[in-house]
């Protein structure tokens, strides 16, 4: 069962899978890194975002690439919003009401999404959701190439936002250091805000990559955040780069356990792993010692 | 006590109820004009329209509705004095609560039986349910035997269920491959992890080795799955003669576009209910990937001139013309039978209408209906295999419009 011609698609089957699971986990950390707070939203929010992709298909014709391009902007303001707007203010300057206030806004979200399309698991068809990458070794599907290269991308440019640009500095400065942020000028909440606006802005980049190879049901956002978190903790609370490796880690174990212990169980060995890392190393790979 | 709650009688009550229930179920072919005259037949057609099995439900009503259609053009139930037919429909929402919900509804609203269910744990509560108030239930696909085991005097299935389907596809199976001169000797199973799957998965594992097939490896998956790329890698290395896999639409369409994407090609892929197999849907919109696939399910007779101009009929609409619809439309025509030999709509009189069937104006390849212990005897699944863009009828060959293809030619 060894042989490598079917080990080594298998892990690059997982290092595709694996890099839009780091995207996802890219948007909650950010959100932890800055705000200090777990955004149980998260996946209530990728849910909202596929179905925004799904319909820009059915009714607008519109490819889910080319979403990418809408949705992202739109994505961006909703996440500025909602923290500004609601999170923000409902919270009363409180982190453990941020936790209720991003746990009532999944409710809400995910029972708007189910009264308004039912619980049917929808899917849509493209030409090229079929088309495969021949690299000798292994076929891979187009779409799945093209998602790896798009969250490479993405992560490249959030790391260089969050290092040159003076958002990034401020962004950063606020993460390290609140009370001495606002004393030096910078506006706390707004920045708050555009950290949330980016998390969300990285879901509707990932709905959209998920979207030509992925179905989408009121309750799907749920099976993702959950390898998110565990994907957030394993790279390190807060870490951009440890992210995306950790993504890329975790979507190899997740099809290398598929493949030796059946898709059924395929995800048992994330949470295995979780534990793991709790145990052992709990700042994760990338984290900075608490 | 107020002056309102002690106006409230028990029938009022229990008249209210029902013309709410009715309301809420939507009772649909019945203008006002001519319900008024107190003369129309109401039937229940339960499918599950919304979830899961959303597309399935939908094409079950579509058939049961077009019957009825039918019906009512052609002068309603005349033993009845030209009755029109006032279809009840109720939504499972895919889930046995569901459809226990919308037969209390039913019961409510009066309707004469109740056709339908679609899925064997949707038909097993529907009918348990239809069976305290002695409500005939007509099992519509739902294949699992225990549905007309229980005893229960008002529950019938028209088309044939599991044991029967999988002898018969085992037994297809054998010949098909005699015929062919063996070529198959090894197999893997593909199954979906539910009852379904798992439960022919474990039928298929203790079969085949006695009729001379060695089974190579069995995979379980969930549903959904949206990735077969490991099951297709798997297949690939252990390189089986036949590949059966036991899915529901969209991974069995999956998992036959997977294996086309990684180029695996086996001598042969047999399933038995398979998902997508035996459907329109599937050829039209992938031809490559379902290209000479071949499967073990319900099917109409191609013979019938009823079933072809029914065809033609679901395809003007723009639908396809799936399993679903043509059983439902038989089995609204095998009441509407029952109704004219009962001259009455009474349950009672239906049960045992229903009971004495032989009913042969359907458009099955079953002959005249019988009913054994709510089982029609004649039911039976037939062989089809995907040859060009169409699906033909390849065994038994009483009813066989094509010869198999087995093995697959090469590429």
């Amino acid at each position: 069962m060894l042989s490598l011609t079917i080990l080594v698609p298998a892990i690059l089957n997982g290092l595709l899978t694996g890099a839009v699971y780091g995207l996802v986990a890219l948007g909650l950390t950010l959100i932890y890194g800055v705000l200090h707070i777990i955004n149980f939203a998260h996946g209530a929010l990728l849910t909202a975002a596929m179905f925004a992709a799904f319909f820009a298909h059915r009714l607008l014709g519109l490819d889910p690439y080319l979403a990418a391009v809408v949705l992202t902007p739109m994505f961006f303001v909703l996440g500025y919003c909602l923290q500004r707007f609601v999170i923000g203010p409902a919270a009363h300057g409180e982190d453990r009401n941020v936790l209720l206030v991003t746990l009532g806004l999944a409710v809400v979200i995910e029972n708007m999404l189910l009264y308004a399309f039912g619980a049917d698991t929808r899917t849509i068809n493209l030409d090229y959701a079929f088309r495969i990458v021949d690299l000798g070794i292994a076929f891979l599907a187009l779409p799945r190439v093209v998602g790896f290269g798009v969250v490479l991308a993405v992560t490249l440019l959030l790391w260089l936002v969050l290092s040159l640009t003076d958002t990034g500095k401020a962004i950063r400065a606020v993460a390290k250091e609140k009370l001495g942020a606002q004393l030096s000028g910078i506006d706390v909440a707004h920045i708050y805000a555009v950290t949330f606006a980016l998390g969300t802005a990285c879901l509707a980049i990932a709905a959209c990559l998920l979207i030509p190879t992925y179905y989408v049901n009121p309750h799907i956002g749920n099976a993702f955040v959950l390898v998110a978190f565990t994907i957030v903790v394993l790279g390190g609370m807060g870490s951009v780069t440890g992210a995306l490796v950790a993504g890329l880690f975790v979507g190899v174990v997740e099809s290398l356990c598929g493949l030796y212990l059946g898709e059924s169980l395929g995800q048992i060995g994330i949470f295995v792993m979780f534990i793991l890392v709790l145990l052992f190393r709990p700042s994760g790979l990338f984290g900075e010692r608490a | 006590m107020s002056h309102w709650s002690a106006r409230i009688t028990r029938r009022k009550l229990l008249q209210r109820t029902a013309v709410g229930a009715a309301a809420a179920t939507g009772v649909v072919n019945a203008p006002s004009v001519l319900r008024a005259q107190g003369s129309a037949v109401k039937l229940g057609v339960l499918h599950p329209v919304s979830g899961a099995l959303s597309y399935s439900g939908q094409q079950g009503r579509l058939g049961a509705t077009i019957a009825i259609d039918e019906i009512n053009a052609a002068g309603g139930i005349k033993a009845l004095g030209g009755a029109r037919i006032e279809a009840v429909l109720g939504d499972a929402q895919s889930t046995p609560e569901g459809g226990n919900a919308e037969v209390e509804k039913m019961n409510a609203a009066a309707v004469a039986v109740i056709v339908g269910g679609y899925s064997s744990s949707i038909c097993l509560t529907a009918s348990q349910t239809a069976a305290r108030y002695d409500l005939p239930y007509l099992v519509d696909v739902g294949v699992a035997d225990n549905i007309v085991t229980r005893g229960l005097k008002n529950t019938f299935r028209f088309g044939p269920g599991f044991g029967v389907i999988a002898k018969t596809a085992l037994d297809n199976l054998v010949t098909i491959n005699d015929q062919a001169g063996k070529p198959a000797k090894t197999v893997m199973i593909v199954h979906e992890d539910s009852l379904f799957g798992s439960g022919l998965a474990k039928l298929l594992n203790a079969q085949l080795p006695e009729r001379g097939f060695q089974v190579l490896e069995t995979i379980p998956h969930p549903t959904p799955t949206r990735d077969f790329n490991n099951v297709a890698l798997k297949i690939k290395t252990q390189n089986p003669d036949l590949v059966i896999p036991a899915d529901y639409y969209n991974e069995y369409v999956l998992l036959a576009r997977t294996m086309q994407q990684q180029r695996v090609r086996p001598k042969g892929i047999y399933s038995v209910l398979g998902g997508a197999a035996s459907s329109y849907k599937f050829v039209k919109e992938f031809p490559e990937a379902a290209q000479y696939i071949m499967d073990c399910n319900h099917w109409f007779d191609p013979r019938n001139p009823k079933a072809l101009a029914l065809k033609k009929k679901v395809e003007d609409r723009g639908e396809f013309y799936t399993y679903e619809v043509f059983m439902n439309y038989s089995c609204i025509l095998l009441v509407a039978d029952a109704l004219e030999r009962a001259g009455s709509a009474e349950r009672a009189k239906m049960i045992a209408a229903l009971e004495s069937s032989t009913f042969a104006g359907h458009v099955m390849p079953y002959g005249p209906t019988k009913f054994v212990d709510g089982q029609n005897q004649g039911a039976a699944p037939v062989n089809t295999q995907v040859l060009g863009n169409d699906i033909q009828l390849i065994f038994p060959q009483t009813f066989a419009t094509a010869k198999p293809v087995f093995p697959v030619p090469p590429a």
